[in-house]
């Protein structure tokens, strides 16, 4: 459609709005579930296709995400490794947290202004909390 | 049909008819997620150690296995599902939207496919 673009109005965009919980955790939603789309599931795949391919493909996984023992570039992947570990970890509670507040939503519940900044607030508390609490669980035990 | 306004192309065309079953499709796969990644990641941190046997001959069990797979198949429908919407909203012009298309449907199929082939080697494949 090459005369979309016209001079005729258009809908203003996020620098126009005041900012608010519920606009802030609704951007959250989408860019967490992007993320977690291309960077959660390719890492899944990388990792159980690792794990599939076999003992040496498997040290290579944790090599270049988290041990970064070896050649010289792992020791870089490794730092990237992790942050995008707890990054994905996050924006998964994170999603997982909104996914919730929309099924909720769904059902005609939580549009009372006051509730809905609280829940939406929540989702945040909830995500940093969980990633924390999921991280400090699994690198604290032996 | 209409050249003129944005409404005036459109008008006419009539509707798509699978609106409502993407929407439903998306929070269907959304509450399957919230059952098998919760259950995926909590069977990880509950893993005594990484290395290469421990997750093996746990993700060779039947259970772990099983869930593995639906994972893949429920993950990437839904993702599927979110990344056609967010491109639906940023992708306007003729030969982007139709790659965009293209691979929108491709792609997460693909790519699932090889995750459940991942998951059934190690789950018969022995070694």
């Amino acid at each position: 459609m090459a005369q979309a673009r016209s001079n005729r109005p258009i809908s203003p965009h996020l620098q126009i709005w005041r900012w608010g919980p519920a606009m802030l955790v609704s951007i959250l939603h989408r860019i967490t579930g992007n993320g977690l789309a291309f960077a959660g599931l390719g890492l899944l795949l990388w990792w159980v296709g690792a794990v599939a391919g076999g003992e040496q493909s498997y040290q290579t996984f944790i090599t270049y995400v988290w041990t970064g023992n070896g050649a010289s570039p792992a020791w870089l992947t490794a730092i990237l490794g992790k942050m995008v570990l707890f990054g994905l970890t996050w924006a998964f509670f994170q999603h997982m947290a909104t996914g919730v507040r929309h099924l909720v939503l769904d059902i005609g519940a939580g549009y009372e202004l006051n509730a809905n900044a609280r829940w939406s607030i929540l989702t945040l508390v909830f995500s940093v909390a969980a990633t924390v609490l999921f991280w400090a669980f699994v690198l604290t035990r032996g | 049909m209409g050249n003129g306004t944005s409404i005036g192309r459109v008008r006419g065309l009539g509707s798509s008819h699978s609106g409502t079953h993407h929407w439903l499709a998306s929070r269907l796969t959304a509450v399957g997620n919230l059952v098998l990644v919760p259950y995926i990641i909590i069977s990880l941190a509950l893993l005594p150690a990484y290395d290469f046997a421990t997750v093996h001959a746990w993700l060779a069990q039947p259970l772990a296995a099983t869930a593995m797979v639906l994972t893949f198949i429920n993950t990437f429908y839904h993702a599927r599902l979110g990344v056609q919407v967010m491109l639906e909203d940023y992708v306007h012009e003729a030969p982007g939207k139709l790659v965009a298309w293209v691979l929108v449907n491709f792609v997460p199929v693909a790519a699932a496919a090889y995750g459940i082939v991942s998951v059934i080697r190690i789950a018969l494949g022995g070694a």
